[in-house]
């Protein structure tokens, strides 16, 4: 790992003003988890990192004004372990559990888990975020098993790699970012975006902005998680489906949200389309998983994943009616 | 470019001063600064969980820890846990079920088991295998370890 700076500062404000205003000059360093092995191998080479670990203000857990308020540097087992995300985001607690590593979940926060870098293997290996070589990419043509069946014209082909951004998105969450100019809120929808070239990043806050605080309304929308993993330990899922809805004698406001098939979180109006105004049941369900397919164009190598999302929406509608 | 820190930590019990630089892991800190090379690097990138210690009361990987990040940290590592010459019963366990071979992977799973047995005295196997599913075993094979966790969860529940 290349030599950097350390800067812990104890306010929002002066970790602000530490950063720099352009992307890979200053890294913002939370639980680590992604960032410190992004850093070993060489794929940022910050000359200043930016702890946040002693800003209390990041920190715990409150309710405030019918919303539930997360410190972006709150832990993931932490977020896991609290009372009212347990009764009422299911679908947050399900998406941490699937991690399957104590150890990760210990130390990587709400706000890291967001900010993730893609775990494309074009990315991970030096081809940059688009996996170009020699002026093309190498994604088409290549080992895209894990890559996106949605939002994948080009260039970009990775997935989106958050646990709880489907989630969040279903659930209608928002982040507080805090920068020179002061505070504004994203909604979580709004986070994540395409880069159209390999010096943009995949997120729309700036180089010098922190993500401060979550921000979950809560209105008792029935909400669940699924994700199809290959195997129940320390990995990302192939395809996962969040969905929130509010129920009645007939459902309506559904979301339903995918990760790890596009370069975002994927927002299936289709799919909450064919939900609304239905009763829940398992051809309603079923219904609905189809309709998440619509417009799929999966690449060479990820036809699988057309399927899953069938099974995933509709195992995440029937999990959160349960 | 930026020296090196004094950091101040708390290990195994006694209280530990060290310099590092930023960019020195506690895995590294722990094995070439602090001279404690039971703690065992095996993949250095989070995945294996061979450098697994006890942080302030929880498991992490120290490889992906900043030996800076470690100011004001109570930390134990497979040197601690043992007391006076006499085996913690999880080492106690794993000799008794054969439950290593190499030997690299067994300080991580010994403190990842200990964080799991200090939370939940009476862990089902199901909860145990989830439990460890950071930490690879690349020749035992997992039912050794399995049986050895529950084991020393019956044993440290007759003390």
């Amino acid at each position: 790992m290349k030599d950097f700076e350390y800067a812990n500062p104890t306010s929002v404000k002066a970790a602000v003003d530490l950063l720099s205003d352009s992307w890979g000059n200053t890294e913002v360093l939370a639980g680590g988890t992604d960032l410190i092995t992004s850093m070993k191998q060489g794929l940022t080479e910050p000359t200043r990192l930016v702890s946040l670990k002693n800003i209390k203000k990041l920190q715990g857990i409150s309710k405030k004004k019918g919303t539930l308020q997360i410190g972006a540097a709150t832990t993931l087992s932490a977020l896991a372990a609290n009372g009212d995300v347990q009764q009422h985001f299911p679908a947050l607690v399900t998406a941490i559990e699937g991690i399957g590593s104590a150890q990760m979940i210990n130390v990587g926060t709400a706000g890291g888990d967001l900010f993730q870098r893609p775990r494309c293997w074009y990315f991970r290996q030096g081809y940059g975020l688009l996996g170009v070589y020699e002026g093309k990419s190498l994604i088409p043509e290549g080992d895209n098993r894990y890559h996106a069946i949605f939002g994948n014209a080009g260039p970009a082909y990775y997935v989106n790699p958050s646990s709880l951004a489907p989630a969040l998105i279903a659930l209608g969450a928002s982040v507080s970012v805090v920068g020179d100019g002061g505070e504004r809120e994203i909604k979580v929808a709004d986070l994540h975006t395409t880069p159209s070239n390999t010096g943009q990043r995949e997120f729309s806050i700036e180089p010098n902005e922190i993500a401060v605080a979550i921000t979950i309304p809560m209105n008792g929308l029935k909400n669940a998680t699924y994700e199809i993993r290959q195997r129940r330990g320390l990995d990302w899922p192939l395809v996962t489906a969040s969905v929130a809805f509010k129920a009645g004698s007939i459902v309506s406001g559904t979301n339903v949200v995918l990760g790890h098939v596009a370069p975002v979180p994927w927002r299936s109006s289709a799919a909450s389309a064919a939900l609304n105004g239905k009763f829940v049941n398992a051809a309603a369900a079923a219904a609905a998983g189809e309709a998440a397919t619509r417009g799929a164009a999966p690449l060479s190598k990820n036809g699988y994943k057309v399927q899953q999302v069938k099974v995933a929406v509709k195992r995440a509608i029937l999990a959160a009616n349960a | 470019m930026s020296g090196k820190t004094h950091v101040q930590t708390t290990i195994n019990g006694e209280h530990t001063d060290f310099l590092c630089e930023p960019r020195q892991s506690l895995l590294e800190v722990l094995r070439d600064v602090v001279g404690l090379t039971g703690t065992k690097e095996g993949c250095n990138d989070g995945n294996c969980g061979a450098c697994t210690v006890i942080l302030d009361g929880r498991i992490v990987t120290a490889c992906l820890v900043l030996g800076v990040e470690a100011e004001g940290a109570e930390i134990t590592t497979i040197e601690g846990i043992a007391s006076g010459g006499i085996l913690h019963p999880i080492q106690q366990a794993f000799l008794e079920n054969a439950a290593l071979q190499c030997g690299v992977c067994t300080p991580g799973f010994i403190l990842a088991s200990k964080a799991l047995l200090d939370e939940n005295p009476n862990p089902t196997e199901h909860e145990i295998r989830f439990w460890l599913a950071n930490n690879l075993c690349r020749c035992t094979g997992y039912d050794k370890i399995v049986r050895a966790v529950l084991d020393a969860a019956a044993t440290m529940q007759e003390v």
